[in-house]
């Protein structure tokens, strides 16, 4: 298995400092007490079980990009606050303390890059922004997302963690489902791929909207996949989930996702896949005939 | 039909009841012809009177009202020839969706809408209108076939959402719902989707991804139950009536925030005073729309679906 190779230099001041040399963790798998720095160097895998951990949008950019470079598109969305919501504190304020501790504007990062050589359209949910819930900001970069991919002939890949659709944008969130998906078939029009990558977690209107309608779904081990959330599921039918239940190898037995890829694999993968996918030459070129017409 | 009455509604009821009974009368001998006519004007504005004022939470059990005509109720009213087509092809027939071709106004259209069921023993079979992924992927295949042979789509919406358990997730709620965003937003004819009742999150827009939607005065669209909505919030689910307040379901706010395109009146009283009435109205803005959107090329109507949705959504920058 290779291991992904870092930049040389290790660390840079900024990362040392916001580890805090000395710091450490337990591991979420097997309890081993881990230091922050080894698990940043394995890009929070656990070295011990394997226990994939979280990983910050700009760690994936490492890892996955080349160079770890992100050519950003429309950083500078913001959510307005069209419901006037407000649960013990206003929507906005939810949204600006979110946006100071995560130093983004919203909870995905798009843009363009390259994996392995092959210039992609690339975007990547940011689950420590509001548990990486999509409301118009998401639904609309993840239209452009698929836009663009369609307009520039970039395949998309996109990689998922989110707990579903923005409650504090109401019914707006809900609509970004449909806008995102009818993209999505656009890119498909188009003859472009999707591969669609499914972290912990994933759930809700992400899942039940372009989650799953990639050309190629992959997921990291051990991620929480669904529909609705386990504790929905047990008040409404009271009993207790068996182990393992909606985590990524009960979907792939249930036929859902493409394949189980380790992070540490992934970038690999991802440029196997891409290269079967697009730097292939076509049998004949791609057809797009489309249903005859219809007369009233 | 065994009678329900929420306890708000309950002078709109004696109202509408006593109007019911004069008709009978009227039937009999045109002399209380008159006093009817009386009747029914009063009726009709001390209704709207009444129900002027009703609270998100008074319009959310409205549009859960268990004497709300269903989407069976409404077919039998609206088309002829109607021929229910069964089954996903790959796992089995879900109840909770009713699917079919029949014919409206001339014309043959596929028909797909949540069912809800009927008293105890129905609501077991239709599982209280919650799909499990199999009617997703029927309606799914409605909407291809009606794409293919040129046929408009007329969607019912009704439901309290996809079902959340065991199978469903097993079975790929998620992609079911998926597929159906998908299809509906490929299919290249007319697609009207009407809200009668309550409009449950994924499991509703499945049903939603259409050239024009409209809802009915006393139907509801969210994101989330107002129940979900308040147990996440605040931890309990009975404060539903302050969610349903914040969530703006109702159909003002869905017109105000163009999820929906027009709001279908209800007769005095709701829809469930008198079905036909409903069907009536609900006829009416059918009628209207699909003649418009008749004038559309296949291309235009995916595209206009396309521009519809992605103009949805508040953000700045
Ligand atoms: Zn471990």
């Amino acid at each position: 298995m290779p291991w992904p190779t870092r930049k040389r230099g290790g660390l840079d001041a900024h990362e040392k400092t916001s580890l805090g040399k000395g710091v450490f963790r337990k591991c979420d798998g097997c309890g081993e007490t881990l230091t922050a720095e080894a698990l940043h160097e394995t890009f929070e895998v656990c070295p011990q079980c394997g226990q994939h951990h979280k990983l910050s949008a700009a760690r994936w950019r490492d890892l996955i990009l080349d160079d770890g470079k992100l050519e950003v598109w429309d950083a500078g969305l913001e959510p307005t606050d069209p419901l006037s919501f407000a649960d013990g504190k206003p929507y906005p304020d939810r949204v600006a303390a979110s946006q100071r501790s995560s130093k983004a504007k919203e909870a995905i990062e798009i843009g363009a890059g390259s994996i392995n050589g092959v210039r992609v359209a690339y975007g990547a949910f940011l689950f420590s922004f509001m548990g990486g819930s999509m409301g118009s900001v998401v639904g609309e970069k993840v239209t452009r997302l698929f836009e663009r991919g369609a307009a520039q002939r970039l395949p998309v890949v996109l990689l998922q963690a989110s707990g579903g659709a923005r409650m504090q944008e109401g019914i707006l969130s809900l609509m970004q489902m449909a806008k995102t998906v009818a993209a999505r078939e656009r890119l498909r029009d188009a003859g472009v791929p999707f591969v669609s990558v499914l972290l912990h977690p994933t759930t809700g209107g992400v899942a039940a909207s372009f989650a799953f309608l990639g050309d190629v779904n992959v997921a990291e081990p051990g991620a929480l996949i669904g529909f609705a959330g386990p504790r929905v599921i047990e008040t409404t039918i009271r009993q207790k989930l068996p182990e393992g239940f909606q985590r990524s190898e009960f979907l792939l037995d249930h036929g859902m996702i493409d394949r189980i890829t380790s992070r540490l694999e992934m970038k690999q993968e991802l440029g196997l896949l891409l290269g079967h996918l697009v730097l292939t030459t076509p049998l004949r070129a791609r057809s797009s005939r489309r249903l005859p017409e219809v007369d009233d | 039909m065994a009678a329900f009455v929420l306890p708000f509604e309950k002078p709109v009821v004696e109202l509408v009841t006593r109007v019911r009974e004069l008709r009978a009368l009227a039937e009999q001998d045109r002399q209380f012809l008159p006093e009817l006519r009386r009747l029914e004007e009063k009726a009709g504005r001390l209704a709207k009177e009444l129900f002027s004022d009703l609270s998100a939470w008074q319009k959310v059990q409205l549009s859960r009202h268990p004497n709300r005509p269903y989407t069976l109720d409404y077919i039998g009213h609206l088309f002829d020839e109607w021929l229910e087509l069964h089954g996903d092809r790959s796992f089995g027939d879900d109840a909770a969706i009713v699917c079919g071709l029949a014919r409206y106004r001339g014309r043959s259209v596929v028909v797909v809408g949540h069912q809800k069921g009927r008293g105890a023993k129905d609501n077991v079979k239709r599982n209280f209108g919650m799909p499990h992924p199999e009617g997703y992927r029927k309606a799914c295949r409605m909407y291809e076939l009606a794409s293919r042979f040129g046929m408009p789509i007329l969607t019912f919406i009704d439901t309290p959402g996809a079902y959340p358990g065991i199978g469903a997730e097993e079975r790929g709620q998620s992609e079911a719902i998926g597929a159906c965003l998908a299809a509906m937003a490929r299919a290249r004819v007319p697609v009207i989707a009407t809200i009668i009742g309550e409009g449950g999150s994924g499991g509703a827009l499945a049903l939603g991804v259409a050239n024009r939607v409209q809802v009915l005065e006393y139907g509801t669209y969210s994101v989330i139950s107002p129940e979900g909505c308040a147990s996440i919030l605040w931890k309990d689910g009975n404060k539903a009536d302050e969610a349903a307040e914040r969530l703006r379901m109702t159909a003002p706010d869905l017109l105000r925030l163009r999820v929906v395109d027009r709001v279908v009146e209800e007769p005095a009283g709701g829809a469930h005073q008198d079905a036909a009435a409903a069907a009536k109205l609900v006829d009416a803005a059918l009628h209207t729309t699909l003649t418009e959107l008749l004038a559309k090329s296949p291309d235009q109507l995916v595209d206009d679906r396309y521009e519809r949705f992605r103009s949805l959504g508040a953000f700045v920058g």
